[in-house]
Parts: C-alpha cells; sequence; structure tokens
C-alpha cells in the first residue's frame, strides 16, 4: 500500500530490485564461497567457561594431526595477537580492559578464542582441536549488572578494579522542580532483554596476501569495509595502503557485522605470516556466543505529569550491560538512544544516567535500533501506564503532549531539533486503517463476556533519529570517526555511469535505489548504471552502512555528485554546441539550446567528447566524472504511528497478533517498494524481540539459548501480513527530503505489541509483560495478577 | 560443524542393512531423513564411524492396505504419509500430528518412522502412535518381531529397536473415530511444549471411548488413561473439561526454558479438554 511518487524520473517508482535475480538464482558469491588454491581453513578452540584462569595449554598435539600447517595459542601468537579496538570512549574516565584476539591468562566469556588451528582442510582444523591440550580453573562468573556495581563483587577485569565501565550523564532543564510541580510521578522497572543478532549467513573471512605485491586483500561479511581497512592497518601494522578490504555478498547483519572482530584480526595476521590465504567461517553455534549481542539494559523510568495529562519531565536510570569486552562502538550504544527518551513529546526537563557495566557475557554493540529501540520502547511504555493511572485514553495522552506539525522545526528538551514531521497525519491515517473504534467496542464486549481470549490495542508513536551522522555531533560525543559519506559518478566513453558509493548493503537494495537516484538527474536509464561499492579497491572512500544512514547521508552524496557531473558536462556541451553554457536546458539525459531543440547533444556524446579529449574548452579537464563528499547537516526524523491488535488467550497466555496496522513517514521514498520491505522486515524483528527473543544464561554465565532450537526467532508463518502505509512529510535538512527507514520498524514495533498485552489484561491487575512475552510469562503474569501462584 | 568423518553404505533391502550393521560394529547407525541424525552429527554429540542408509528398502516405502490396517514403511517422508489417501481416511490423528512436524522442508526429508525410532519427548509423532494403538515391526540378526505400541518407547530417545536392528514399518488399526492433535509451541516450526493427541469414539452425542496420547509430559509419550476413563459417559464441554483435569496425572513432565514444569501441567489439562473436545466436536 505505498503510493508512488510522480517525479517524471526513476525517483519514487516501485522498481524490482536489479541484484535479486542473481541473489534468487543462486549465484551469490558469500565469503564462504570464495576458493583461492592454497588456502588454509582456520578453526578456534573456544572458551567452554564463562570466566577462568588458563591454567595450561599446549597447541603442540594438534600440530602433530593431518593436514595442520599451524597452531597457536597467546604465546605462540606473541605480536600477532592484535586488540579489538574500541573507537567511542564515551566519557574522559571509561575504562577501556584490552581485548586481545586469543586470551591471554584469562578467559571471560563462553566462546573467548583460546587457540587456533589452520589446515588444509576444514575439518583436519576442527578435528585437530581435539588434540590441544588446555585446562581452566573456573572463577566465579560475573552476571548480574546490579550484583556486579556492588563491592566485594568478583571482577570482570582485575586491573580496573571495578566492573563499572562508565557513568555518563545528561541532565536537561530542571527535573527536580517539575517533580515537585507534578500531581502524579510514575516510575517503572523495564528490562531490555539481551538479543542475538541472527543474520542469515554466517560471519566468514578470507585474507590472501597477493604474491606479486604487499597487497593482502580481505573478504569479510562485514557492513563495514572501509571502517575495516582503516582499523586493520591500526591493528595489525600493515600499512593501509596495501589493505584491500572487500565484502561481497553479504547475508544480513542488522549491526551484527558492524564490527571489528577478532577473527579478522586472526585470518588478516596468520595469512601474512603463513604467506597464504587463510579462511574462516563460523558456525551457527559459534555465531551464538562470539558475534556481539545486542540491547540488555535494565531501564528505570521516571515520569512527571499533571493530572490532566501534560508531561512535565523525565528521569532516565539505565545501566546498559558492555559483556566482557568493549568492542567498536559498545559504550555508545545507550548513548544514541539518550536523544531519543522524550521522543514526540513535549516537556520542561529530562534527566539521563547510564552506568556501562561489565559482566561475563558475550559483548554487546549495535543491533538494529542500537539504543533507540530501547528509549522508544519505555518511553511508550510509560505513556501507556502514565496514562491508565490518570484514566485518560492512551491516545489522547499522546495527542496533548506531541509536537504539533505546526511547530516544526522543533528543538527537543534533549537539544535535538527535528526538522520536519506530521505525526497527526501518520496517527489519523492508521487509526482508520485499524478501524481503532471498532477494535475497542469488541475488547469491551469481550470483557464484559468475560471471554478467555481478550483482546488490547497497542499503540507506539515513534519517532527516532537516524542518518549517521553530522560528524561534529560524532565529534563532540568522542566518537572517533567521522559520518560523511562518498560517491563519484563516472560517465563511460560508451554512455555507461558508474556511481560509486561508499555505502556497503547487506540486503537493503542500494544498487537499484542508486541507480534510481542517478538516473532522476542524469537521464540514463537504471538499467545503464552500474552501483560500485563495498570493495575499498575499486569505491576507495566511505562509512559505510549501519544506523539508517545510508539513504539519508550516501544518498545526499549521489545526488551532488551527480549534478556535479552534469554541470561539467554542461560546459562541454556548450563548447560543442557552440552556445553558452546558460542557453542549455538539460532534458531526459540531452543537452538541448534553450529554444532551438534541433542543436542539442546526450550525455553519452559528451562522455565520448570528455574521453577523445580532441576538442574541450580551454581549462576543462579529460574525463567526464565527478565526486562529492558529504557530511549531514543533522540527523534524519522518521516517524510514525504503529496499532497492534493483540489477542490474549487468559487460560494458557498464548498472545496472538491479530491485525498490525503501521504508517510510516520516512518523507520522500526513492523507491516505495524498497521501503515497504524494510518496514516488513523491520516490524517482524521488532516483534521479535516482544514475543520471541531473548538471550538466557545461567548464573555460571553459559548461554542456554545457544542453538536456534532455544533462540526463537519468529518466520513468516508466524507472523500476519501487516498493513502499512505512509505519509510523506519531506525532510529539510536532507536535500532529497528523504529519511532513514532501516530501523524505524524494528524501534516502532517492540512497544506497541507489549502495550497491546498489557491494554488486553489490564483489567486483571496486570500492568506490565516482560519481553519476550512468552506463554508461561503471560500466564504467570496473570496468576500473579489474580493473586494465585507466581 | 564439520561431523567426524564416517563411512556411509546405501542399502536394497533389510538383510544389507542388518548385515552393514552388523559389520560396522558398536557404532554403526541406520540413518533414514537425516533431519535428527545430522544435527547431532554436526555438533559432534555422536561419532558413528558407519551410517547405513535405508532409503532405498522398498519394503520401508509407502503406505498399505492390509485389511483391517494399514502398514506404513518406516522410511516414508512426513510429507508422504500426512498426504497419503488411506493414512487420511483410517489414521487421521497420525496425518494430523505429521502435519505439525517442523516446516515443509523437513517434512520432505525426515520420515515417520525415523521419528519413531528416534522417539524424542518433544516430538509430535509417538503421541499419535499412541493413541493409534500402533504396532511395530522390528528387523534383527535374529529375524523379525512385533512390538505394540505400549512396549515400543523406552525412556528418553530410547525404544525397543536395539543398536544391531532397524524398525521396518508400524501398523495402525482402522480407526473412524474423531481425531484431533493439538500441538502448543511457541512458533510454527518450534517442537511442543505440550502436545495432545486424541482419538474420540462419540455415539449419540456421548463419549464411548477415548484414546490419548501425550507429548512431552515424560521421558517418552505417555496416555492419559485417567483421562481417557473419566471420558466415557461425557456429553458436554464441562464433562470434558472435568476429565481433562486429570491430565498431568502420572505424568513426569520436565522443565526447560520455554516452560517450567507446572506450567506443562497447566498446559496439559487446558490443551487435552480442547484437543477433546475438538475431536469429539462437543
Ligand atoms: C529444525 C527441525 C525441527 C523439527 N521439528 C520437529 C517437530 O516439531 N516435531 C517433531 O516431531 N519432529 C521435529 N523434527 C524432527 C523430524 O521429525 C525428524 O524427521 C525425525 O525426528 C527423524 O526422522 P529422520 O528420518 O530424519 O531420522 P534420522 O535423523 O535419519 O534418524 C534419527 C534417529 O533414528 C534412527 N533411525 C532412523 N530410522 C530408523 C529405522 N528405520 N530403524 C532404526 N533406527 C532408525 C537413526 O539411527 C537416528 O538415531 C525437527 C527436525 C528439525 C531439523
Amino acid at each position: 500500500m505505498t503510493a508512488a511518487l510522480d517525479t517524471g524520473t526513476a525517483l519514487g517508482k516501485p522498481i524490482r530490485r536489479k541484484e535479486d535475480a542473481h541473489l534468487l538464482h543462486g549465484q551469490t558469491n558469500w565469503t564462504d564461497n570464495i576458493q583461492l588454491p592454497g588456502t588454509v581453513h582456520m578453526a578456534i578452540l573456544r572458551s567452554p567457561m564463562a570466566h577462568a584462569k588458563i591454567t595450561k595449554l599446549d597447541v603442540s598435539g594438534a600440530l602433530k594431526q593431518t593436514g595442520v600447517v599451524a597452531a597457536y595459542g597467546a604465546k605462540e601468537l606473541g605480536d600477532l595477537n592484535g586488540g579489538v579496538p574500541c573507537v567511542w570512549p564515551v566519557t574522559d574516565d571509561i575504562k577501556m580492559p584490552a581485548f586481545p584476539a586469543l586470551a591471554i591468562d584469562k578467559v571471560r566469556q563462553v566462546g573467548d578464542c583460546v587457540a587456533v588451528v589452520l589446515a588444509t582442510s576444514a575439518a583436519a582444523a576442527v578435528d585437530a582441536l581435539d588434540s590441544i591440550e588446555v585446562s581452566y580453573e573456573q572463577l566465579p562468573a560475573v552476571t548480574d549488572m546490579e550484583a556486579a556495581l556492588k563491592s566485594g563483587s568478583a571482577l570482570v577485569h582485575d586491573e580496573i578494579e571495578t566492573n563499572a565501565c562508565y557513568v555518563y550523564k545528561m541532565p536537561c532543564g530542571d527535573y527536580a522542580a517539575s517533580r515537585a510541580k507534578a500531581d502524579v510521578v510514575l516510575a517503572r522497572r523495564f528490562i531490555n532483554q539481551r538479543l542475538i543478532p541472527t543474520f542469515m549467513e554466517p560471519r566468514s573471512v578470507v585474507a590472501a596476501p597477493m604474491g606479486m605485491s604487499d597487497e593482502i586483500t580481505i573478504w569479510s561479511s562485514t557492513q563495514i569495509p572501509h571502517v575495516l581497512r582503516v582499523l586493520l592497518a591500526l591493528v595489525t601494522g600493515i600499512p593501509e595502503n596495501n589493505i584491500r578490504v572487500v565484502a561481497p555478498d553479504v547475508g544480513g547483519g542488522f549491526g551484527g557485522k558492524l564490527q571489528m572482530y577478532r577473527e579478522e584480526i586472526l585470518v588478516t595476521n596468520l595469512a601474512k605470516k603463513l604467506g597464504r590465504p587463510v579462511k574462516w567461517t563460523e558456525t551457527r553455534s559459534e555465531n551464538m556466543v562470539a558475534t556481539h549481542h545486542g540491547r540488555d539494559q535494565i531501564q528505570d523510568i521516571e515520569i512527571a505529569a499533571t493530572k490532566d495529562g501534560k508531561i512535565l519531565g523525565l528521569k532516565v536510570t539505565l545501566l546498559a550491560n558492555m559483556g566482557a569486552y568493549l568492542q567498536i562502538i559498545t559504550p555508545g550504544i545507550p548513548l544514541l538512544g539518550m536523544f531519543m527518551y522524550p521522543a514526540i513529546y513535549k516537556m520542561d526537563s529530562y534527566d539521563f544516567t547510564c552506568t556501562g557495566v561489565f559482566t561475563n557475557k558475550t559483548p554487546t554493540d549495535a543491533y538494529r535500533g542500537a539504543g533507540r529501540p530501547e528509549a522508544t520502547y519505555v518511553i511508550e511504555r510509560i505513556i501507556d501506564e502514565l496514562a491508565a493511572e490518570i484514566g485518560m485514553e492512551p491516545m489522547e495522552l499522546r495527542k496533548k503532549n506531541w509536537i504539533t506539525h505546526d511547530e516544526f522545526p522543533f528543538t527537543t528538551v534533549a537539544g535535538l531539533t527535528y526538522d520536519t514531521g506530521n505525526y497527526e497525519a501518520a496517527t489519523e491515517k492508521a487509526l482508520a486503517m485499524f478501524d481503532y473504534d471498532g477494535l475497542r467496542a469488541e475488547q469491551a464486549r469481550r470483557r464484559a463476556s468475560g471471554d478467555p481470549v481478550q483482546l488490547g490495542i497497542g499503540i507506539s508513536t515513534y519517532t527516532e533519529m537516524c542518518g549517521l551522522a553530522p560528524s561534529r555531533t560524532l565529534g563532540a560525543l568522542k566518537y572517533v570517526a567521522g559520518g560523511w559519506e562518498h560517491c563519484t559518478v563516472r560517465a563511460l566513453p560508451t554512455g555507461k555511469i558508474e556511481v560509486v558509493t561508499g555505502t556497503s548493503p547487506h540486503g537493503q537494495g542500494h544498487e537499484t535505489a542508486w541507480s534510481q537516484i542517478a538516473s532522476s538527474i542524469l537521464g540514463v536509464p537504471v538499467e545503464d548504471i552500474e552501483v560500485i561499492h563495498s570493495d575499498t579497491g575499486r569505491a576507495p572512500y566511505g562509512m559505510d552502512t549501519y544506523g539508517s544512514r545510508s539513504l539519508a547521508v550516501g544518498g545526499q552524496a549521489i545526488k551532488a555528485a551527480s549534478e556535479r557531473l552534469v554541470e561539467k558536462a554542461r560546459v562541454i556541451a556548450a563548447h560543442q554546441l557552440e552556445c553558452s553554457a546558460s542557453d542549455l536546458e538539460f532534458i531526459n539525459g540531452t543537452f538541448q539550446v534553450k529554444g532551438d531543440p534541433s542543436k542539442s547533444q546526450a550525455l553519452g556524446a559528451v562522455a565520448f567528447e570528455a574521453f577523445t579529449a580532441h576538442n574541450l574548452p580551454a581549462g576543462v579537464e579529460p574525463t567526464l566524472q565527478a565526486e562529492a563528499t558529504i557530511d549531514p547537516a543533522d540527523f534524519s526524523f522518521p516517524h510514525g504511528t504503529h496499532l497492534a491488535a493483540m489477542e490474549v488467550d487468559t487460560e494458557t497466555g498464548q498472545v496472538k497478533l491479530r491485525k498490525y496496522v503501521c504508517v510510516d513517514d520516512v518523507g520522500m521514498q526513492v523507491n516505495p517498494m524498497i521501503v515497504e520491505g524494510q518496514v516488513h522486515g523491520g516490524v517482524a524483528q521488532g516483534i521479535a524481540q516482544a514475543l520471541f527473543e531473548g538471550a538466557e544464561y545461567d548464573d555460571d554465565g553459559n548461554l542456554l539459548t545457544a542453538s536456534l532450537a532455544d533462540y526463537l526467532i519468529p518466520s513468516a508463518a508466524d507472523l500476519p501480513s501487516f498493513d502499512t502505509g505512509t505519509t510523506v512529510t519531506p525532510s529539510t535538512t536532507h536535500p532529497l527530503g528523504t529519511k532513514g527507514v532501516g530501523e524505524a520498524g524494528t524501534i516502532a514495533s517492540t512497544p506497541a505489541i507489549i502495550n497491546g498485552i498489557v491494554d488486553a489484561l489490564r483489567h486483571l491487575g496486570v500492568t506490565d509483560v516482560a519481553m519476550p512475552a512468552s506463554p508461561q510469562t503471560v500466564w504467570r503474569t496473570i496468576q500473579a495478577a489474580k493473586g494465585g501462584a507466581k | 560443524m564439520i561431523p567426524v568423518e564416517f563411512e556411509y553404505v546405501k542399502v536394497t533391502t533389510i538383510d544389507q542393512a542388518i548385515a552393514a550393521l552388523k559389520s560396522g560394529g558398536e557404532d554403526a547407525k541406520i540413518i533414514s531423513g537425516g533431519q535428527s541424525l545430522l544435527p547431532v552429527l554436526r555438533l559432534r554429540m555422536a561419532e558413528p564411524s558407519v551410517l547405513v542408509d535405508c532409503g532405498g528398502i522398498d519394503e520401508m516405502l509407502g503406505v498399505r492396505d492390509d485389511g483391517g490396517s494399514i502398514t506404513i514403511g518406516a522410511a516414508t517422508t512426513h510429507h508422504g504419509v500426512m498426504n497419503n489417501p488411506l493414512v487420511q481416511k483410517h489414521a487421521l490423528l497420525l496425518a494430523q500430528a505429521t502435519a505439525t512436524v517442523a516446516d515443509p522442508a523437513i517434512r520432505h526429508r525426515g520420515t515417520t518412522g525415523g521419528a519413531l525410532a528416534h522417539a524424542d519427548p518433544a516430538g509430535d509423532v509417538p503421541a499419535a502412535a499412541l493413541a493409534l494403538n500402533a504396532s511395530f515391526v522390528i528387523a534383527g540378526p535374529s529375524g523379525r518381531r512385533t512390538v505394540d505400541a505400549k512396549d515400543f518407547f523406552l525412556d528418553y530417545f530410547t525404544t525397543a529397536v536395539g543398536p544391531d536392528e532397524i524398525l521396518v514399518s508400524f501398523s495402525i488399526p482402522k480407526c473412524d473415530w474423531g481425531s484431533h492433535y493439538s500441538k502448543f509451541s511457541r512458533t510454527a516450526q518450534a517442537w511442543a511444549i505440550v502436545g495432545v493427541a486424541a482419538v474420540v469414539n462419540v455415539k449419540g452425542g456421548v463419549i464411548k471411548e477415548a484414546r490419548i496420547g501425550l507429548t512431552n509430559m515424560a521421558p517418552t509419550a505417555v496416555r492419559a488413561s485417567t483421562v481417557e476413563a473419566a471420558l466415557v459417559g461425557a456429553s458436554s464441554a464441562a464433562d470434558i473439561t472435568a476429565a481433562a483435569m486429570h491430565a498431568a496425572d502420572g505424568t513426569r513432565a520436565t522443565s526447560d526454558l520455554h516452560a517450567k514444569a507446572d506450567y506443562r501441567e497447566h498446559l496439559a489439562r487446558v490443551i487435552t479438554a480442547r484437543a477433546v473436545r475438538a475431536a469429539a466436536g462437543i
């Protein structure tokens, strides 16, 4: 249900994705498909314990096994045992313990790398792991964040003498004053459980020294080939100009591949050392413990309001689980959420504190939404609770406090300036699609008749900040990189176009969407445009793909580079057509002399002139290409209204999502079909957090949900077809009018689901349901509310 | 992960299979659809030296009509079983239970006999086999024997089929009672937290006889015999609900990530009532 925008060009058309044919026909080039002669395969001995001293490690037995080429522990690896970097030291006094690729003397999480074997086949490498002698002395595992902060707790890292990684505060306005004025102060604790990214293609990396030069090429199933290249140079000491990183077809990431992993360091260093290609592909079992996790926050929220529903202030106190080590942006994830707790609401004050906590668990880091789903979940939950507390319709409470469309641009209490938005329009459309009033009437009937299946309506009116990010803002937050994006556009002598982008798609459809943008400016058919990406040898500059930034930021660079190319071509065409540049119109890929359509030159012909360079105007350089590196003016703020009708079987606790309606405003849509796909996938992933997913550990720090039999992810069979709609309020800070869409659905849907379940059960005395809302959890919550067994 | 190296033998007769098991020794194993065995091998939880593939043995494939009963070859896939007209006509409960196993891809490879031989307490097929009074034909070095359902499932992942034996087929007495399999699980592809397989003989709106198998309420599938007895004479939803209150009697439910034992017992009662009502049309 998406409306195509008629721009007269490919822009805004729901055209089919160019990249799909090869994906559907099994012609993909996954990293694990790469077969280079002489490859040795790496297998990893991982810690079975969450916290232990390594009392013995002897890899010599492995060396005697058939096919084994080398084996290393930290001692044997010596200087090549590089450390995994963290590029976001959020405070001056943050504790940043060392994170060596192979554990030195101690292991701190199940899945820590202890030793590696390299052999001529993957099977031989795995077999030889059994011949490594290793013994451990178990240490007490730190698994609970609150206990970890108490004095006397076991320490994850002895040398930093605390499990507190950092404390970050952002007081905005005078919360104490707001609280003093309030008629109602409501405090709640929410748990944003730990999630595992579970992308479809497991991680894989191949590194190959290229014999004829000093170059080493690394193919990795990563979201960030460009960032990885810089970090690999810094960590391994291999000169950056000798490193080429390629992300071939990448099967999903969701933030899980926004990382530099220890395995990437090991494979690169060992390929260099052995002088032959090295390959490693993780198993799903490894993936569950050794790929970073997401979320895992204890969230205390307090809201101060008047009795007629005016929000005065908000206080948020977080404990954020870092896990055992800091990975690339582990400490910064809660800060990406920090700005978004006030969400779409006006208030006088906001007080934010976050404590990062080390535990003996897998490190956390970005996972679809990264910080903002955590924020949206608790603000949308507490709004419903406040509505119940003061006896107001939850949508009315929202309307009373949200920023109205005529108030934009609006600077929030957290200091962000939202450029545009129209919460009224999105909400009105969603309510109409949903049949809100009809469902409320059914809810009343079911309550009155005591139906064992109760109905609830869940609301989430969200906004989020994405399109990472203005470099200055990142600098102010102590992030050690910029947020710009690059594009080079080349018109080849034969008239074909190359769009070289610094974004790195892994399922999103950039090849299609970027072609549409360039086509709309260059007037060249989408089929004649090739998008080159994800290879630092062919697309050298970029900041890659995460944080819904690729279109919001990268799209701007494509637009600017394409326009610059047209301007250069205009000068050449004017010379050829013997007129002044200002006399030319550029229509459908052809320069025409105004008023004399018989005199014209197509862009392809200009490109050929620029190539031969036989007759160029003075001062114009040969070749027709242009580039742009754009730093965004601001973040992008998509928003929308999501509504869920939840049926709850009060006898079993089983929950059924009966109907899901969402109206998202992601500004101008380059390709509405791709937007819709992102919304469907995003919504499904947010519902998954609400109902199915959750990483569970025992008290010894063992991951109990260590396989896909125990860590439940839903399939299409578990979800209804979503009714999606959009409103279009173009962004004013992004030249294409676009906003990000990659994470919006995930951010919005989680609270809609839980609000719906609580709404179905509120008359029974239920005021919260923990995530994931499994049948058992819901059933026990009902029993507890009834005063029965817990 | 990568399994430990093993030998693979494909056989075409039962005798060859038994000979191959014998020469492979203690570590030899039958492989049927591989849908339970391969995950175990890949996790290196088992390291068999030889796998004997029984998928090419004619006698183990397909469904035949034996007059009073139907006989199902152990290597018939779930997909083949659930869509077979004889099964749908004479053992509908088996088709209903099989249809809830995993997803279509797995049902096209996995076999119903394999599932019975594997005897996962959370597997859906054993409870149906119990409720349908199936009997099992087992072949071994000393010939063939037939074992009744009540004597077939012995313990967790343990059946009457010995390590040197092979399950050839199983037979089900034709049953035209009302039937229903109700599987309670968290996602469509997940294993049952609890499953209830019910066949009910209703005459004139009154239950004359019922047989109920429970999935995942004990180390093996079990019959809910107290409920079966209490159901005789039931004619209303209230009667059925009252009888189903005994569903957890004598079971040995365990606790896991998805359900603690008390919740499983509660579910057994609720789901049994629902399954019996659906089977009885009451
Ligand atoms: C993702 C997934 C989800 C699943 N979900 C469910 C589910 O919801 N419900 C459910 O019931 N099942 C489920 N299964 C299991 C499925 O039903 C399997 O098909 C079944 O358990 C085993 O059948 P198989 O033919 O694949 O046996 P195999 O895997 O080949 O063998 C299993 C075991 O039985 C032995 N065996 C097999 N055949 C014989 C024989 N004829 N004689 C003697 N021994 C034999 C083997 O030696 C082995 O030990 C699932 C499987 C997977 C992979």
